[in-house]
């Protein structure tokens, strides 16, 4: 077994929070500017300018991109022959967003219950996914999601007889719907198939994928292409104010399913679509 | 592209001559609110309170600013989710704001609020927060300091990027922007 101290996984998700959100990515910027060279409207240019230029200052400054610094999304694949050393691994993850949100000047927007909506003041509890694989490396990656793209998000237990044309239509009309809430340009994950929970995390791990790499299937990559297309031919725009780039990048991710069932579902992520990965 | 400035407060006449997609520069004071110190306004009215602001004429920018950090006017300082503010709106047009900043659709109560009072919904770019933040010159909180993120600041801006999305004439960007830029199946 490899000893991993938990101290480390603390220290790793401080930084991680705040790098990703004030660094945007390399592949988000060049989305940006190859936008730029489709886009028609006007103020579609412009808001893509905007874009590019926060951007910039986020990365020059070491300032958040965008004042909602989101829920701290975290994925963690340990590997099964890691011993995590120290006290408790969930704790130090939560201990890690914790200094980063409060060291890093981010905003803190988590709630303690739904319900009764009392700010923690931290940013705590992240969501955190586990899971398990070959080997003796931790892999933890954090996605900050914003609370308006977040809202704009489904899931449907589609009839297996809608098949490939389905899901389509579905992903699209539910673009439609979501307008300008989401802050497009949008990356658009997609989950088809397993269960109605794994669906969902399907369609958030699809934000995970760098923008520009197609599903390793050339079926989904085709499938991703045609969604795309449709949806930028909404004409929803930049911010909604109308033009051709509605989307970034559409991402579908897939899992086996029951023979009766056809799970579908749609996380929009905004332009901060915000990453940060590290191994140790 | 063009763009018109603008300065707060705005008059009658201000507001007339906006019209949904222009790009708007606007300069002077606007104050920040979102959903906890909208309800807490709309309790005062109910109760027949006075506001702890007199919002004739002013604009609203729905932001919850990220902390700013030392030697910084104020954290990024993006908009929010407008729909949010819906049900409060109506109320606060009423009261004589004549500008709101935010991003998304509004609903069909809203639209006619600002018809019928005279008043502006803008959108700034959302998520463009670093960027608005250093046209925001100077911010003190006025009101519900216990709101933290979400208390009332008066802040003083300058060439604040904003797009009209609607006007008091009736035009809503959102609908007009996509369809002019919509290609329907088997075109092009
Ligand atoms: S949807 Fe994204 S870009 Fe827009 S305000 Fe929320 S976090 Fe920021």
């Amino acid at each position: 077994m490899r000893e991993v101290h938990v101290d480390t996984v603390r220290d790793h998700i401080r930084d991680m929070c705040i790098d990703a959100n004030y660094n945007l990515g390399d592949d988000v910027v060049q989305a940006f500017e190859q936008s730029l060279k489709i886009e028609e409207s006007p103020t579609g240019r412009n808001v893509l300018e905007q874009l590019i230029e926060n951007a910039r200052i986020a990365r020059e400054e070491q300032v958040p991109m965008c004042q909602d610094t989101g829920f701290a999304v975290i994925f963690v694949e340990v590997g099964q022959e890691v011993l995590f050393v120290g006290g408790d691994v969930k704790d130090a993850i939560n201990e890690g967003v914790r200094r980063g949100y409060t060291e890093g000047y981010l905003r803190k927007s988590i709630v303690s219950d739904p319900v009764e909506r009392v700010n923690t003041k931290d940013n705590t509890p992240a969501v955190i996914h586990f899971d398990v694989v070959p080997g003796d490396k931790v892999k933890l990656t954090i996605a900050p999601k914003g609370g308006g793209s977040e809202n704009m998000s489904t899931v449907r237990m589609l009839k297996p007889a809608q098949g490939r044309q389905g899901v389509i239509d579905f992903v699209v009309e539910h673009v439609k719907t979501a307008g300008p809430n989401p802050c497009p340009p949008t990356v658009v994950g997609v989950g088809i198939g397993g269960t109605f929970e794994k669906v969902a995390w399907l369609a958030k791990k699809a934000l995970l994928r760098p923008l520009g790499e197609p599903n390793p299937d050339p079926f989904y990559a085709e499938m991703e292409k045609e969604i795309l297309t449709k949806v930028n031919d909404l004409g929803i725009g930049p911010q909604g104010f109308g033009g051709r780039v509605t989307s970034l990048a559409v991402h579908i991710e897939t899992h086996p399913c029951h023979i009766a069932s056809f799970p579908a579902a749609v996380n929009i992520n905004c332009h901060a679509s915000r990453h940060s990965e590290r191994n140790i | 592209m063009s763009v018109k400035r603008i300065s707060t407060p705005l008059s009658e006449q201000d507001v007339m001559e906006l019209k949904a997609g222009d790009n708007v520069l606007i300069t002077g004071v606007v104050y920040s609110a979102r959903d906890a110190a909208h309800k807490k306004l709309v309790e005062l009215l109910d109760k027949g309170e006075d506001l702890p602001v007199d919002l004739r004429g002013q604009v609203i920018y729905y932001v919850g600013p990220a902390p700013a950090k030392p030697g910084q006017v104020i954290g990024s300082a993006g908009p929010t989710t407008s729909g949010r503010m819906d049900a409060y709106t109506p109320a606060l047009l009423a009261q004589g704001a004549k500008g709101l900043v935010g991003k998304g659709s509004r609903n069909q109560e809203v639209k006619d609020a600002l018809k019928e009072h005279g008043a502006v919904y803008f959108a700034s770019v959302g998520g463009a927060a670093a960027l608005t933040a250093k046209t925001i010159k100077a911010s003190e909180v006025v009101a519900y300091e216990e709101l933290g993120a979400e208390a009332i600041r008066r802040m003083t801006v300058e060439d604040f990027p904003v797009t009209v999305v609607n006007d008091a004439h009736g035009n809503d960007l959102y609908v007009e922007g996509a369809k002019k830029y919509e290609r329907v199946a088997g075109e092009g």
